[in-house]
């Protein structure tokens, strides 16, 4: 049930290249006009940010693997169109035909019953300012609080789709931590990556120390910390 | 119990392999139907090139180093304390501000995706994004800390901060030693990118 994209503490995957000061915000032009159309397409409504991780860590392994990050964007934002009924396959493979038609160069319009709720340049800055808060209102109680010790379950899964979305990374299950932070409830993405609603719960900033997930720990007082949904934990 | 059922004739393969032909042919296809504006998609770009970036979170560290009552609040509760700056938005909706001391040495990644404070720091560097630094950082922070140039003391713990939900978190750093005379836009300028995610120490002055 692991997904290729949960590769926190995997061995094997060399340097990391920090780069120079000066690099440039994208390295291939493709890289921004890629973001872009992302953020665009999200604007019209028909998925969630949830829906996206989906989307992106879904592919499959080898594309995952092989795919330069923003690849992963446009595969995943060509996927969810299909997914949710705004374009067909059918115009999919048409637009690659089309590639010749230059950036921009929009050609003949088609009314699109969505085309109303396409993000206009005027409102680009709003709606970014904006953003997508997802804290929410809880009427129960949570069931932990600052400083208390808790256990992550084990497997690290998605409880209500097999093999779906899930923010519990494998290298911390069924670890002990202790609460550090209450965050009140969060949307879940559990539900929310699948259609299955907001689903809150309350989210707690867990911390761990190195030694309960590492075999060999650099440094004995070194600490890992991740934001857990209540569903992740149980008492220790 | 449903499965998240996965296709293996994918429809992103119906778009040309060469990725800058398949963003093309994306954005042609919603340009035509009306679905995307290529003006907005030319702000979007010019907002994150021109208008955030980590300049804004180096602003909130300067202030933080030379103010006592808002590193008391940004570290109490940040959020609305950045808001008020102007700094909230898309990837950045819930903030927490950690800081760095002689103990404790604070470093942020996403070992998951790449979740990072879009209006604090902009759009994450290609590093950040990397499988190496994802699958690395908590493991062995210290190891990805010396590919950075940056040798913390022995006594000084890790704290690695895997932002696994929409938290995002910005690192103050240390402030550096012979800066005491300096106002906020001086010791914003000492304020590295690198330095609030927490891959580097903030520069010296004359560095």
């Amino acid at each position: 049930m692991t997904r290729v994209h949960d590769m926190g503490g995997r061995f094997g995957d060399g340097p990391v290249d920090p780069g120079a000061p000066d690099d440039p915000l994208y390295a291939e032009a493709w890289h921004a006009r890629a973001l872009a159309v992302t953020l665009a397409s999200g604007a019209l409504g028909q998925w969630n940010l949830d829906m996206s991780r989906r989307a992106r860590e879904s592919l499959p392994p080898k594309e995952y693997a092989s795919f330069s990050y923003y690849e992963k964007w446009v595969a995943a934002v060509a996927d969810l169109l299909v997914e949710t009924g705004v374009v067909t396959r059918d115009e999919l493979a048409t637009a690659a035909a089309d590639e010749s038609v230059p950036s921009g160069e929009t050609g003949r319009r088609e009314a699109h019953p969505l085309a109303a709720r396409a993000l206009r340049a005027e409102n680009v800055a709003a709606a970014l300012a904006k953003g997508s808060p997802v804290n929410r209102r809880f009427d129960g109680t949570p069931a932990f609080a600052a400083g208390q010790a808790v256990r992550t379950v084990r497997p690290a899964a998605n409880r209500m789709v097999d093999g779906g979305h899930t923010r519990l990374p494998i290298y911390a299950a069924g670890a002990t931590g202790r609460v550090l932070r209450c965050h009140g409830a969060h949307v879940f993405p559990d539900a929310h990556a699948h259609g299955l609603g907001e689903a809150p719960e309350p989210l707690y900033t867990v911390v761990f120390p190195a030694g309960e997930l590492w075999a060999h720990p650099e440094n004995p007082r070194d600490e890992v910390t991740l934001d857990l949904w209540q569903s992740y934990l149980e008492p220790a | 119990m449903p499965h998240d059922h996965h296709d293996h004739d994918d429809p992103h393969a119906l778009l040309p392999p060469d990725p800058a032909l398949r963003v093309r042919a994306l954005e042609t296809l919603l340009a035509r139907k009306g679905l995307i504006d290529p003006a907005a998609l030319d702000e979007i770009i010019d907002i994150y090139q021109n208008r955030i970036g980590p300049r804004n979170g180096a602003q909130v560290v300067a202030r933080a180093w030379a103010d006592p009552a808002f590193r008391e609040a940004l570290l109490q509760d940040a959020t609305p304390v950045v808001a008020d700056l102007g700094f909230f938005g898309r990837q950045g909706e819930h903030v927490v501000a950690v800081e760095n001391t002689e103990e404790v040495h604070n470093m942020v990644v996403c070992t998951l995706c790449s979740c990072y404070p879009w209006p604090l720091l902009g759009i994450p560097p290609a590093w950040y994004k990397s499988d190496a630094y994802r699958a690395r950082a908590v493991r062995e922070p210290r190891k990805v800390l010396a590919d950075f140039g940056v040798a913390l003391l022995e006594q000084t713990a890790v704290r690695v901060w895997d932002s696994s939900a929409e938290v995002r978190y910005l690192v103050i750093p240390r402030r550096p030693e012979g800066t005491g005379g300096m106002g906020v836009d001086e010791l914003a300028k000492l304020v590295t990118r690198d330095s609030m995610i927490g891959t580097g120490l903030a520069l010296e002055p004359g560095q």
